[in-house]
């Protein structure tokens, strides 16, 4: 039923040699195909309903220098549109507010209020994958990424090195990040009354450091299985400064005031990443589970699986499912109570709460020349938290304090060797 | 197909069961390891996305590599 691709007994030497002298991703696509070039592009479009539009054209060239070492570089434009949560909850009467900009804009009584917003963003990436020696190789990158207001520029280091007779490789990462915020209008004091806050300090920076430690290991022909440490420590503005909290009287619950959000300035954060790949005879499975804490109170699952099923002709369909459920951060309030003594931190931003995101999707592959690969995917993701939370008060029991985001992800590919 | 599924979703299983029985397989046997879509990244740009859908939609980015440029959208 299945037709499998024969390729060349060197390319496919060379190929397995390569692919498992490095856990570097689609490295073997170049080998594989015996060009120099590698060109990968894909058109994304995120769409949630009645909310956010993100549509995202990105390419990656990728160029072989030398005797298995790589130079790439990747392009990616964003164009957002839409309404995004400004953090105030719904309440039982129509609330307006002024953007950043000095618009004024209303939500009806009983829906969350949406600002508008639109913003571009640009990012260039490029990466180096260079052997250092027989058994080592060494992916060093660097990143540089630019929106209306914000700026990051980041620079990375990998090494492999391969043991084990090639059938283990231990991997050592850093990342580095040095951002910058711009908010529109300045970043507010952090819970500061909105209507009487000061707002200043532009140019607020955000510092990153990533480390990731990993081992990759051959189980048998047709099994590989990774793992990864990592941590994470980021420090400096970590605040939304367009988001703000509802201020609640304590026995109607109607909404009386609003406040800016203020989060504190560092967050360490770990992870623990499993991923397993393996082959039947022609389908291959990939599996992942990652289990995330943080400082922050936040603690997180996702699990996810790609089941790629070969059709006749070198095509084939992959459905995807992406299970994810978190916990709230410490400081995620939905509404704070008038009155009551303010908390050093506030965050009601829904993606600090608890959250479950499931994912459905459906992929479709094909090759019309050997060298020129096509994919399509369509996949629907929900987002869902406490709608009801057995805190609200008096006329927030009327309310969803946290509605459904439900969008699509809509996405075309094209990658082709020269 | 259900039974293809059933063996699909089985096998893994049974293999991380198995434990640390790794076999030592020959580098003429590693054939099927080196093909594209058994990368640990098969699609690079996939990754790339959807590490950023949902770095934008959670509280919770990152585990399988370091890299790859920062955003403000979270």
């Amino acid at each position: 039923m299945q037709l499998k691709r024969h390729q060349p007994i060197r390319g496919a030497l060379a190929a397995a040699t390569c692919a498992l002298v490095s856990a570097a991703p689609g490295m073997a696509w170049a080998v594989e195909a015996g060009g120099d070039w590698n060109v990968d592009s894909a058109l994304l479009v995120y769409s949630e309903i009645d909310r956010v539009t993100v549509v995202e054209p990105l390419v990656n060239m990728k160029k072989q220098i030398g005797e298995d070492e790589y130079l790439s570089g990747k392009l990616v434009l964003d164009a957002m549109t839409g309404a995004s949560p400004n953090g105030a909850t719904a309440t039982n009467r129509p609330q307006t507010f002024t953007s950043p900009s000095g618009n004024l804009y209303t939500a009806p009584a009983g829906e969350t209020p949406l600002r508008d917003f639109r913003d571009q963003r640009v990012a260039v990436s490029g990466e180096w994958d260079k052997p250092l020696d027989r058994m080592l190789r060494g992916l060093f990158g660097a990143s540089l990424s630019g929106e209306t207001d914000y700026t990051s520029v980041g620079a990375s280091a990998q090494l492999n090195w391969d043991v084990n007779d090639r059938l283990t490789t231990l991997s050592a990462g850093l990342a580095y990040y040095a951002d910058t915020v711009n908010p529109e209008s300045g970043a507010p004091v952090g819970l500061a009354t909105v209507a009487t806050a000061t707002t200043g300090g532009n140019a607020l920076s955000k510092d990153t450091a990533d480390l990731l430690l990993g081992v990759t290991q051959v189980v048998n022909r047709r099994t590989l299985t990774q793992l990864n440490y990592s941590h994470s420590a980021a420090s400096g503005y970590l605040t939304d400064p367009y988001k703000i909290v509802s201020i609640v009287d304590g026995t109607t619950g109607e909404t009386v005031d609003y406040r800016y959000e203020k989060r504190p300035d560092s967050r360490a954060r770990d992870a623990v990443f499993w991923k397993l790949v393996y082959r039947l005879p022609e389908d291959v499975i990939h599996l992942s589970y990652r289990y995330l804490w943080d400082d922050w109170g936040v603690a997180s699952h996702t699990a996810d699986i790609k089941y790629r099923y070969e059709l006749d002709g070198g095509a084939y369909v992959q459905p995807h499912l992406r299970y994810y459920a978190q916990t709230a951060a410490d400081f995620y309030r939905h509404s704070l109570i008038n009155g009551a003594a303010l908390p050093e931190h506030a965050s009601a931003d829904y993606r600090l709460g608890d959250l479950t995101t499931i994912t459905a999707g459906l992929k479709y592959g094909w090759s019309p020349t050997k060298r020129a690969n096509w994919s399509a995917r369509v996949e629907y993701m929900l987002q869902s938290g406490e709608s009801h939370p057995s805190d609200a008060i008096g006329v927030q029991k009327d309310q969803n304090l946290f509605p459904d985001v439900a969008a699509w992800i809509l996405q075309v590919s094209y990658s082709a060797q020269f | 197909m259900c039974m293809r599924l059933r063996i699909a979703l089985l096998l893994p299983l049974a293999s991380l069961i198995a434990g640390c029985a790794f076999e030592r397989v020959a580098p003429w046997d590693r054939d099927l390891l080196a093909e594209s879509k058994m990368q640990l990244i098969p699609d690079p740009l996939e990754s790339y996305l959807d590490e950023h859908i949902y770095f934008s939609k959670e509280a919770s980015s990152g585990g399988q590599g370091v890299g790859g440029g920062g955003c403000g959208c979270n």
